[in-house]
């Protein structure tokens, strides 16, 4: 059986540039964040964003590295806008394909069902339509024959989840109380690539009762990467809370004086061990209080 | 002898007005995005319409509503699961009433948080459209504006138009799409609905000490008006004690708006 386990290095060593590139988690929880900021330590550009944007959407444009977002928001909860995505906004750096959450949704379940769109009436009546002339409209067959928008199959090229725990192969467990559509993202991607709090046995995974935690199978899974606080600082509940202090610091230093200063202090480190000392170490982030909203 | 000082705040009359919005809706889930909306959907909850179903504003259900702020040894009363993919699927069913803070908000109720200006190259970027456009399409709605100006109640079109509303120009085929139905808006001068002519907006009650001109002059487009509208209703004792004591312990309603003023507005 096939052990999966692989360095944050060797995961981004498998992306190209160009590639569209779906971030799993929601705003503030369970973002991919170790495995984004190698790929902000990585040569890699002109990516397509898919994600329910958090502090990986700034970062990543701060960085250079993304030509188009695809997303219904871009939010850092506590602190209702990403700054540095507001600048990238704002100079017209990024292109902006902005969705209805629901609709972002629909699209990678078109991808993951492997059809070419899946209609919905979400869109109709707004600007939604007019600053996405990707999206197409369709016409029902039935005696209805209302018109429906067709949101294309939103086809990834890789996902980046961070989940609860993994086993070598790749069942892993979301234990957070929202999955979020972390299972979408992998099944609509070429290729998964999951961050976890730790690697178990299989054994010590889940049971007959914990089965449904889990939120796909592994042979969607490419590779598993051990990264304790790999979500940091976004939440991995229940392992940890928002690092409400790191996200704000992040988000005033939205100049680009203040981001090479973040940079250096956070993202252009040896290794992940080297971070967690950055942050405070890990009895600090474990000591993270769980998001009350 | 000047009168007694007004025993309740302009945030606890929003607050109580905003409730309103729920009144008859039956067993639906009441989402209130911000402060004001979240303890109106509360006091709604715990007051007129016990059948709501609300959040603790993260994935679960609760049997009655959570205190803002700290909750000390408060245990959430959880009564279900509602995380990301079952809200969107109960909100494209329709059994849901939002109640929501747009930045924009133009003549047809179009709504706006996605950007001002020009949307390639913005002069600001917002949130993003979020779920605004299937909110709208799907279940009722209602608003409440803490600061009520002609840049929020814009004169054309909002720049960004993230809801459907009453613009017939922009309803598919024409015809009002069936489940478009925005209800109250609640601002920090008056109520509002779209109770005129067309859908047009219009005045329902004005606060406490606000003019009929000073709403119209705030809003970029004409105000429908039947008559003298009435003042808007100041709190209850037992809404102000389910507010203070249940809902908002810690005040956090103190900071809504600056200074925290009273709820009737002095003559100037």
């Amino acid at each position: 059986m096939a052990d999966k386990r692989m360095t944050p290095a060797q995961v981004v060593a498998r992306l190209q540039d160009g590639m569209t590139l779906g971030i799993g988690g929601w705003a503030t929880r369970r973002k991919p964040m170790a495995l984004v900021r190698e790929l902000l330590r990585s040569p890699l550009k002109d990516l397509t964003l898919v994600a329910y944007g958090g502090p990986e959407v700034g970062m990543l444009c701060a960085a250079g590295k993304v030509k188009r977002v695809i997303f219904g928001f871009v939010s850092l909860d506590v602190q209702p806008f990403d700054n540095h995505f507001r600048n990238a906004r704002q100079a017209g750096q990024v292109a902006a394909s902005e969705m209805d959450e629901g609709m972002v949704q629909w699209g990678l379940r078109a991808a993951a069902m492997r059809l070419p769109f899946l209609p919905t009436r979400v869109g109709l009546g707004t600007d939604v339509l007019k600053l996405n002339p990707w999206l197409g409209t369709v016409r029902s067959p039935f005696a209805d024959g209302e018109e429906l928008v067709a949101v294309p199959a939103l086809k990834l090229d890789a996902a980046l989840l961070h989940v609860s725990e993994s086993d070598e192969k790749g069942n892993c467990t979301i234990q957070s109380p929202d999955p979020f559509f972390d299972d979408l993202f992998a099944r609509a991607a070429k290729e998964v690539f999951i961050s976890c709090e730790r690697v178990v046995p299989t054994a010590k995974l889940i049971n007959a009762l914990t089965a449904r935690l889990q939120p796909f199978e592994r042979s969607l899974v490419t590779g598993v990467v051990e990264l304790p606080f790999g979500a940091h600082p976004t939440a991995s509940a229940p392992f940890h809370g928002i690092d409400v202090q790191h996200l704000a610091d992040y988000n005033a230093a939205a100049t680009p004086e203040g981001w090479a200063d973040y940079r250096a202090r956070y993202v252009d480190l040896p290794d992940h061990d080297s971070y967690i000392r950055a942050c405070g170490g890990y009895g600090r982030l474990a000591g993270l209080s769980l998001p009350v909203f | 002898m000047t009168a007694a000082a007004p025993d309740y705040t302009l945030a606890e009359l929003c607050i109580v007005a905003c409730a309103e919005a729920w009144r008859n809706d039956g067993e639906v889930l009441a989402t209130g995005i911000g402060l004001v909306p979240r303890l109106a959907a509360g006091l709604a909850k715990l007051t007129f319409n016990q059948d709501l179903m609300m959040t603790d504003a993260e994935s679960v259900l609760v049997a009655e509503p959570v205190p803002v702020g700290p909750r000390g040894n408060y245990q959430v009363k959880v009564e279900g699961w509602m995380p990301y993919l079952r809200t969107f699927d109960l909100l494209w069913h329709g059994r849901r009433h939002a109640l929501v803070g747009p930045v924009q908000v133009d003549r047809y109720g179009q709504m706006n948080i996605s950007a001002v200006g020009d949307h390639a190259k913005p002069k600001a970027s917002l949130l993003g459209v979020r779920g605004f456009p299937g909110n709208t399409l799907n279940h009722p709605n209602s608003l409440f504006i803490p600061n009520h100006g002609p840049r929020v109640f814009v004169a054309g079109e909002v720049d960004v138009v993230c809801s459907i509303g009453y613009n017939p120009a922009r309803w598919p085929g024409g015809v009002k799409p069936a489940d478009l139905d925005l209800r109250l808006c609640v601002t920090d001068l008056a109520v509002l609905d779209f109770g005129g002519p067309d859908h047009a907006m219009r005045v329902v009650s004005l606060h406490p000490g606000v003019m009929l001109e000073q709403v119209q002059a705030a809003t970029g487009f004409p105000l429908y008006v039947e008559g003298t509208p009435p003042v808007t209703p100041a709190p209850t004792a037992e809404q102000l004690e389910i507010i203070r004591t249940r809902l908002d312990p810690h005040s956090l309603r103190a900071t809504v708006f600056k200074g925290n003023p009273g709820g009737v507005r002095q003559a100037a």
